[in-house]
C-alpha cells in the first residue's frame, strides 16, 4: 500500500470570502461605506449605534444590520431613529458571515443611504475570521473590560482598522489604565486609529462620527471620479 | 467556537477533490493553521473527526501543520516568531514590522491510500 497525494491548496474560508467579495462589489456600486462593528457582549455597540444615529440625523443617511444570537431587541432600539434596519438572529451562531449579510442587505432599502453599519454578534473571538464585505472592522473595547483585552484576544484587534474605547466616563471607578489599553492594542496592531467615547456623556461621539463622515465622503467622491474622469 | 463550521468547509473541499468511490481511501487531510488564524487546532481536528464519523471519510484524520506568527522588523532587519501576537521587534523594540506568516488557514493536500501494482 502506498500513499498518493492530491494537492489542494485552498483556503478553508474561500466560500465565505467569495460571498464577501460579492458583497463588497455590491456595496461599492451602491457607493456605501460599510462598517463591521465588533466587540465582546456589553461593550456598548448598540449604544454607540444609537448615539451615532442621533448625531448624524439630517447629516448623513445610515442603515443598520443588527446581529444577535436571539431576539430583535437591538433592531427595536435602532428603529426608533427612523432608519432602515434589519435584524439577523443567528439562533446560536457565534458570528455573522457573508451569506447572512448578503441576505439581510437584500431586505434593506438602501436608496440614498451613505453608510451601512453592521453590528456583529457580541463575541471577541469568532467574528474576527469572517469577512462580510465591509470597508472597515471597528472594534469596541469598553473600560469595564480592563486594559488587557487586546493581548488576550489579539485577532480582533489585529484585523480592525479602528479601536473605539467606550465608557471612558467610568475610568475613575474601574481597574483600567487607558494608556495601557492603548499601548496594548498598538502592540498587536500598530496602525490602529483610536477614538475614546462615552455613550453616556456623549464624549468622543462627534470625533467618531466625523471620522465616518470623512470616509463616506471619500467613497462618494471616488465613485464620482470614476463616472466623470 | 466556529471550528465546527470550519471543519464542515474542509469536508466539502475534500468531497470536491476526491471522487465519491475513493472517499474511503482518504487517510489524511493536511491543513495549515497559522498561530494568528484565530483557530484552535485541537478543536478543528476534533470537529473533523466528529463530522466524518460514520461517513466514507471515517478512517481519515486531520494532519495539522502549525505556522508561526512571524514578523520582520523594517528597522533592524530581524525576523522573529511571536505566537503571543505582538508586533514589537524583540531586538530593537521597533513596531515598524511586517507580518510574514501566521494568518494561514488552508487545506494543502489530501493523502490517499493506493493499491500497489
Amino acid at each position: 500500500m502506498t500513499v498518493g497525494i492530491v494537492t489542494v491548496e485552498r483556503k478553508v474560508l474561500e466560500k465565505n470570502d467569495a460571498l464577501a467579495a460579492q458583497n463588497r462589489e455590491a456595496f461599492r456600486r451602491s457607493k456605501l461605506f460599510v462598517v463591521n462593528l465588533v466587540s465582546s457582549p456589553g461593550s456598548g455597540k448598540t449604544s454607540l449605534v444609537e448615539r451615532t444615529l442621533d448625531h448624524l440625523r439630517g447629516r448623513l443617511s445610515v442603515a443598520v444590520i443588527e446581529g444577535d444570537v436571539q431576539t430583535d431587541l437591538d433592531a427595536q432600539r435602532v428603529a426608533k431613529f427612523g432608519v432602515p434596519v434589519v435584524q439577523i438572529v443567528t439562533n446560536g451562531g457565534c458570528h455573522l458571515d457573508a451569506k447572512l449579510v448578503q441576505d439581510a442587505a437584500q431586505n434593506l432599502p438602501l436608496d440614498g443611504v451613505k453608510v451601512l453599519i453592521i453590528e456583529n454578534v457580541g463575541n471577541l473571538v469568532c467574528p474576527a475570521n469572517y469577512d462580510l464585505g465591509e470597508d472597515v472592522k471597528v472594534v469596541v473595547a469598553s473600560t469595564t473590560e480592563g486594559d488587557d483585552k487586546p493581548l488576550k484576544y489579539p485577532a480582533m484587534f489585529r484585523n480592525a482598522s479602528v479601536l473605539i474605547i467606550n465608557k471612558t466616563d467610568l475610568v475613575p471607578y474601574v481597574n483600567c489604565n487607558l494608556a495601557e489599553l492603548k499601548a496594548n492594542a498598538l502592540k498587536i496592531n500598530p496602525s490602529l486609529t483610536i477614538i475614546e467615547t462615552s455613550c453616556t456623556t456623549g464624549t468622543g461621539i462627534a470625533e467618531w462620527c466625523g471620522w465616518m463622515e470623512n470616509k463616506a465622503k471619500g467613497i462618494s467622491q471616488k465613485s464620482e471620479e470614476a463616472t466623470n474622469p | 467556537m466556529h471550528e465546527l463550521s470550519l471543519a464542515q468547509n474542509i469536508v466539502e473541499i475534500v468531497h470536491q477533490h476526491v471522487p465519491t468511490p475513493d472517499l474511503p481511501k482518504v487517510r489524511a487531510v493536511d491543513v495549515l493553521v497559522g498561530a494568528a488564524s484565530g483557530v484552535v487546532a485541537d478543536s478543528l481536528a476534533f470537529s473533523y473527526s466528529a463530522i466524518v464519523s460514520g461517513t466514507p471519510l471515517a478512517s481519515s484524520s486531520m494532519k495539522i501543520e502549525h505556522i508561526p506568527y512571524r514578523v520582520h522588523c523594517r528597522s533592524c532587519g530581524l525576523t522573529s516568531d511571536h505566537d503571543d501576537g505582538l508586533r514589537i521587534c524583540p531586538a530593537c523594540g521597533s513596531m515598524e514590522t511586517t507580518v510574514v506568516s501566521g494568518t494561514e488557514l488552508r487545506v494543502q493536500a489530501i493523502e490517499l491510500a493506493e493499491e500497489d501494482r
